[in-house]
């Protein structure tokens, strides 16, 4: 075992670790911050993603001892102190974005990262960089306008009446 | 003006919040002070005999509490089949043990043979590395016709044969539609392969067993859309607990789809386990483990006949089918492609004949149950594939083709040949719509622009039924269900008027905790914030039998709206009382119980209070308190029916397919929360093209599966998958429910893969290449293949 | 996964000393080599993480040359490699946003997955592998599916592109995976033309070199519709036949030289 430190959504934490400890299972199993979700073995859903160092990283494809001293932002940092959603979250909520919500936290991640670089994103380039984030109930066509949204872009009506 | 509460409103989902702050509760996330881990070892090879299981060095290891074979589970019964198909002969299918860990033979990759459980995930994996097994390879049977072959071996040797069941359908009309077939006018003929596919919910499946030994009580939490069934299941037909002692607790589910409808063998493993060495068991799947442990999808093999006259009327239809079971019945699989298929051939049309055959096969391959529509889909496919392939060889529009041939909207109710009556539906309306939608008139102009730039462009049209809202029981019961499917609910109404909705339904996506609030509130009048539901625990809710089938609010909302008028009854009586009023004379509306033709009035709040304080309270009449539960069994199914028109672009050169645009009008009878309906839609119909195009489970000669990963099971990300259009305007109430709904689970799923596969030889045959079937999925591969084929 | 021990020098030098371990592996970012220790594919004793080393990082270009250090990652590459876009295009288009932001070159070419991106990019670029020990040229490095010319305990320390008059890559996805189905890449340089193609072949990476000298002599997409690629060695798998990619390979090099 190996003490790791880093510093979770503003919190310096440290834990006991093995080599082979993913910084998923640091932050599910040492923090208990289970927000972030496993979905596959293969590095291609996407359920895991957080920020290291202000960059979207799958945190199932890294050893949390690779993120000692890192900055690292999950899920459960995203909304304000006071429970207030983010403007991601809250147009994830306004646009049926999520249905089981599995996805949704590395959705969030993937997002938030996107906008950081591409404040307005065509439909298209959403597609794009979603690439690596896998939804099994939306057909992404939802996520796409929450995310077009979040962007303060026009997303036309939610509901055909 | 769009409603902004009640039914009808598009009330943002309250469970998002948690979903989006990290704060949900699955399964994965509950960790049990003084939890274990199990590790299943599982077979590598398709087909053998267990000669020896030496697990000694793997005992030995520290942190090591047992290892566990098929010898410990002697005294339990096998994993139950909750579904008997009787065969065209009379005789009920063959039901082989499936045992919850191997006995003496493996019969797919994947099959559980011995289980550790350890203190750790990693150590559980390390020991059951270190367990020595010999198994003397057997010739696996993958390919179905190869298994029902004289001479094949055999998966489950106490059986006859791999043949489960041939199942005729309705077999009294065999031989009317032979002698119809053989005197056409036209007949089409189409081969097809509904591919196998994995469900691949985004969270994989995860049990944990707890028990008390100071109370004898055991604990299941699970992935499960039906907490109740499996607790039935398990209870009674595998580890012999009764339900008095046996809790299942079915949290936040990371979507389901089907495949968590089953009882599956690590749930008895766990809650048999926690018990043998005290302590909690956990198992959590990784998603390589779900693709050979989780139950398959579709998989059948078959050939269909279209009869036409010379006026182009459908006049029969012949339909022989294999169905691929796997290698154990899995709960519902013997449903599958029988009573949810074969009742479904009529589709939308006044076919008057209708024969299916329906061999069900035991292979070396993982269990085959329940996917996304189950049956209703492969039927689908099928017919609107023939109804295609008819109209080019005919030579006429596939829309007027379907068109002529639909039940007009002043047949229904209408009895099918299939032994299924339609209550209402009209098609001519979808298809009206989804032309509309399309902009089909000036289709032949988007055709042009794509061949400007090189590429194919082709329109699909697709038209659906389905039986959904399952199931009224009597009637199942009679086709070999061996369960009820009715829904439960109870309307707890709390002292201040909240009140609390325990449902047997399950969400695990759905929205439930949203879209049963909103018809509560609209029948009582009061916010919907005022209104909660609690699900997915066999301790907290009354016997239910969970969400599949899209039946949640077709028969779970129809039960709680039972339960929510007897509470409303009885408040009424209530209110009557307070106000010294006739109770004929006491109305709701707005919160408020009022006397008809005065302005007397008593709120909602201060009924609730008095039936809870019952100071000035009629209890000679009533019992205090508010509570009521129903039990709602739908007399019918529900019939939710759609045109979905696609619209794809072939690139002849590589084969690939894009869908530009995919329109959807959908006839569901009511909407509570056209949101959430709609992102049903959506989430279908991304299944539906991901089937058609992408997703394709594939074994090879020895039993091994090929795509045992997301690195070869293609999934479908965004940027496969265009901007829907989709519509629930056209609306013709389910009549038998209380609610008029008709289910939108499925209905994506069932109409996309006909719509994707239509357009894309649509495009071929504009482009030159008269292709007249691809099996799906229509994988660039596959597609420049059958381009070449006709070059 | 196996257990192993972790180390994360600040150097080249300690990554050369820390990799002498009997069974020691580079870790440089992992985003192929850590699912593989999932499925306990593979089982080092030790992982060296190369991706604190600041030396093995950056992008640059003089004389005509890219250079680009092993631990860049993927998404830098995209972002900086503008002296070189057909280059950066490709590094954009590996994996997905945040596979890029992990993974690096040097792990990529040290793998050489043979449906990797930039195996095909090194090798039509006729770029220069430089490890810690010697230069390579990629010629020389590509040795077949997952083996190169590196010696155990060898670590790149970064890759010299020369840039080339035009070039292009064209990838065609494996449906699934997101890796190369067939992927080709082409550059003309004053030199001639070169054609690396990946995802095609149980060798791994190639070069079309009938392509090359057709290419060479008139740089436009018909020049090579009179070839065709032998099938022999080309994959077949679930996802495609011989016959299938080597039709790719095909219409694939003809859409790079357009694109070029």
């Amino acid at each position: 075992m190996t003490e790791v430190s880093m510093v979770v959504n503003g919190r310096k934490v440290s834990g006991d670790v093995e080599g082979r400890t993913l910084l998923s299972a640091f932050l599910r199993e040492n923090l208990g911050m289970t927000g972030t979700h496993v979905g596959c073995d293969t590095s291609q859903c996407g359920a895991c993603v957080v920020h290291v160092d202000g960059a979207a990283v799958k945190s199932c494809t890294m050893f949390a001892l690779d993120a000692d001293g890192a900055e690292v932002a999950t899920i459960e940092g995203q909304a304000a102190p006071d429970g207030t959603l983010n403007v991601i979250q809250q147009a994830f909520q306004d646009y049926h974005g999520l249905q089981c919500g599995f996805c949704t936290p590395g959705m969030v991640m993937s997002a938030a990262a996107l906008l950081k670089d591409n404040p307005k994103p065509s439909e298209a380039e959403i597609r794009d960089y979603l690439e690596g984030n896998i939804c099994r109930c939306t057909g992404y066509h939802n996520i796409v306008r929450a995310i077009m949204a979040a962007s303060g872009q026009d997303v036309p009506a939610v509901a055909a009446e | 003006m769009p409603k902004d509460h009640g039914i009808g409103a598009s009330s943002k989902r309250r469970e998002d919040v948690r979903f989006l702050t990290g704060d949900g509760n699955y399964t994965d996330d509950i960790n049990i002070a003084g939890q274990t881990y199990v590790h299943f070892l599982r077979s590598d090879v398709a087909h053998g005999i267990i000669t020896n299981i030496d697990s000694s060095a793997a005992e030995a290891m520290d942190g090591v509490l047992r290892v566990f074979t098929s010898k410990d589970f002697e005294a339990v019964g096998g994993i139950p089949c909750g579904w008997q198909v009787t065969d065209k002969f009379g005789e009920p299918m063959q039901e082989p043990k499936h045992p919850v860990l191997a006995e003496g033979k493996v019969r797919y990759v994947g099959d559980p043979i011995a289980a550790v459980v350890a203190e750790t995930p990693e150590l559980a994996r390390d020991a059951a590395e270190a367990i020595v097994v010999d198994i003397d390879e057997l010739p696996a049977v993958v390919d179905m016709k190869a298994a029902l072959a004289d001479g094949a071996t055999k998966v489950h040797d106490d059986l006859t044969s791999n043949l489960c069941y041939d199942w005729g359908f309705v077999e009294e009309n065999k031989a009317a539609v032979d002698e119809a077939i053989a005197n056409a006018a036209h007949v089409t003929t189409l081969e097809l392969v509904n591919n196998r596919l994995v469900a691949n919910p985004m969270e994989p499946r995860v049990a944990i067993g707890d028990y008390s030994r100071g109370t004898d009580d055991h604990t299941l939490y699970t992935t499960s859309q039906n907490p109740h069934v499996i607790r039935l299941l398990m209870g009674a037909f595998v580890l012999g607990i009764p339900e008095h002692k046996l809790r299942v607790v079915a949290p936040d589910v990371g979507g389901g789809f089907g495949t968590k409808i089953f009882h599956y063998a690590e749930e008895a493993f766990v809650t048999f386990a926690a018990k043998a060495v005290n302590r909690p068991v956990k198992w959590t799947s990784s998603r390589s483990e779900a693709f050979i442990s989780d139950a398959h999808g579709r998989d059948h093999v078959t050939k269909i006949e279209l009869a036409l006259d010379k006026d182009n009327n459908f006049t029969a239809l012949r339909c022989e089918t294999y169905a691929n079971m796997g290698a154990y019945l899995s709960t519902f699989a013997p449903s599958v492609p029988t009573w949810l298929h074969g009742t479904l051939l009529a589709g939308n049309y006044t076919t008057p004949l209708v024969y299916t055959n329906v061999k069900a096969v035991f292979t070396n391959t993982v269990p085959v149950d329940a996917y996304r529509g189950a049956g209703r889909p492969e039927a689908t496919f099928q017919l609107e594939r023939v109804v295609d392939k008819a109209a080019r060889e005919l030579g006429v529009d596939p829309t007027e083709l379907r068109r002529q041939n639909f039940i007009k909207p002043e047949q229904f109710p209408y009895d099918t040949p299939v032994a299924v009556t339609y209550d209402t539906g009209n098609y001519h309306a979808t298809l009206d719509k989804a032309l509309e939608m399309s902009d089909y008139a000036n289709f032949d102009k988007r055709v042009a622009e794509s061949k400007s730039r090189g590429k194919l462009r082709g329109l699909g049209v697709a038209h659906f039924i389905e039986a959904c809202g399952i199931a009224p029981s009597n009637l199942v019961g009679q086709l070999g269900a061996r369960a009820g499917l009715y829904e439960s609910a109870t309307v707890r109404v709390n002292a201040t008027g909240s009140i609390s909705v325990l449902t047997g339904s399950h969400s695990h996506g759905q929205g439930h905790e949203t879209t049963f609030p909103q018809v509560i509130a609209e029948m009582i009048g009061i916010d919907e914030s005022q209104i909660d539901i609690v699900h997915g625990d066999t301790s907290k809710t009354p016997m239910g039998m969970g969400t599949y089938g899209s039946r949640s609010i077709a028969v779970g909302g129809s039960a709680m709206v039972r339960a929510a008028e007897k509470v409303i009854n009885k408040a009424k009586k209530i209110a009557a009382h307070l106000m010294e009023a006739s109770e004929a004379d006491i109305e709701l509306a707005d919160g408020q119980f009022s006397v008809a033709g005065t302005d007397k009035s008593v709120a909602w709040g201060d009924v609730t209070l008095a039936a809870y304080v019952p100071h000035n309270y009629p209890l000679e009449d009533i019992e205090p308190g508010l509570e009521e539960t129903a039990f709602y069994d739908p007399s019918n199914f529900t019939y939710p029916s759609g045109a979905y028109f696609c619209e794809v672009e072939v690139d002849p050169d590589t084969g690939a397919v894009e869908v530009l645009g995919f329109t959807a009008a959908d006839d569901f009878g009511n909407v509570i929360n056209p949101m959430i309906v709609e992102g049903q839609v959506h989430g279908g119909v991304a299944q539906g093209i991901g089937q058609a195009l992408l997703e394709n489970c594939s074994y090879d000669d020895n039993g091994q599966l090929l795509s045992g990963s997301f690195m070869d099971y293609a999934m479908p990300r965004a940027s496969d998958l265009p901007t829907f259009d989709v519509d629930h305007s056209c609306q013709t109430p389910c009549t038998h429910n209380p609610l008029g709904v008709k289910g939108c689970g499925e209905a994506g799923a069932i109409g996309s893969p006909p719509a994707l596969v239509n357009g894309v030889i649509d495009a071929l045959h504009r482009g030159g290449y008269p292709v007249e079937h691809i099996n799906m999925p229509l994988s660039p591969s596959r597609v420049w293949e059958a381009i070449q084929s006709v070059k | 996964m196996y257990n192993f021990e972790f180390e994360k020098p600040a150097t080249v030098e300690e990554a050369v000393a820390a990799l002498k371990a009997e069974d020691a592996q580079p870790l440089s970012g992992g985003q192929t080599l850590i699912p593989t220790m999932k499925q306990r594919l593979n089982a080092p004793s030790k992982l060296v993480s190369l991706i604190g080393i600041d030396a093995l990082k950056g992008v640059s270009a003089a004389g005509g040359v890219l250079t680009i250090g092993a631990g860049t990652t993927h998404a830098t590459v995209a972002a900086e490699a503008g002296a070189y876009p057909a280059l950066a295009a490709l590094a954009g288009g590996i994996g997905d946003p945040a596979v890029r932001n992990r993974g690096t070159i040097g792990g990529s070419l040290a793998n050489n997955d043979p449906a990797a991106c930039y195996p095909a990019a090194a090798l039509g670029s006729g770029a220069t592998v430089v490890t810690n020990a010697r230069e390579i040229a990629a010629d020389d490095y590509f040795q077949g599916m997952f083996t190169t010319a590196l010696e155990e305990g060898e670590i790149i320390t970064s890759v010299k592109f020369p840039i080339p008059e035009k070039a292009n890559y064209q990838k065609f996805e494996q449906p699934a995976s997101r890796f190369a189905l067939t992927g080709v890449f082409v550059a003309k340089t004053a030199d001639g033309v070169r054609v690396a193609v990946t995802g095609a072949s149980e060798e791994g990476v190639f070069r079309w070199t009938e392509a090359e000298e057709a290419l060479s002599a008139n740089f436009s997409p018909e020049a090579v519709d009179g070839l065709s690629v032998p099938q022999d060695g080309l994959i077949g798998d679930l996802h495609g036949t011989p016959a299938y990619r080597a039709s790719l390979i095909k219409t694939l090099t003809k859409r790079a030289v357009a694109a070029a």
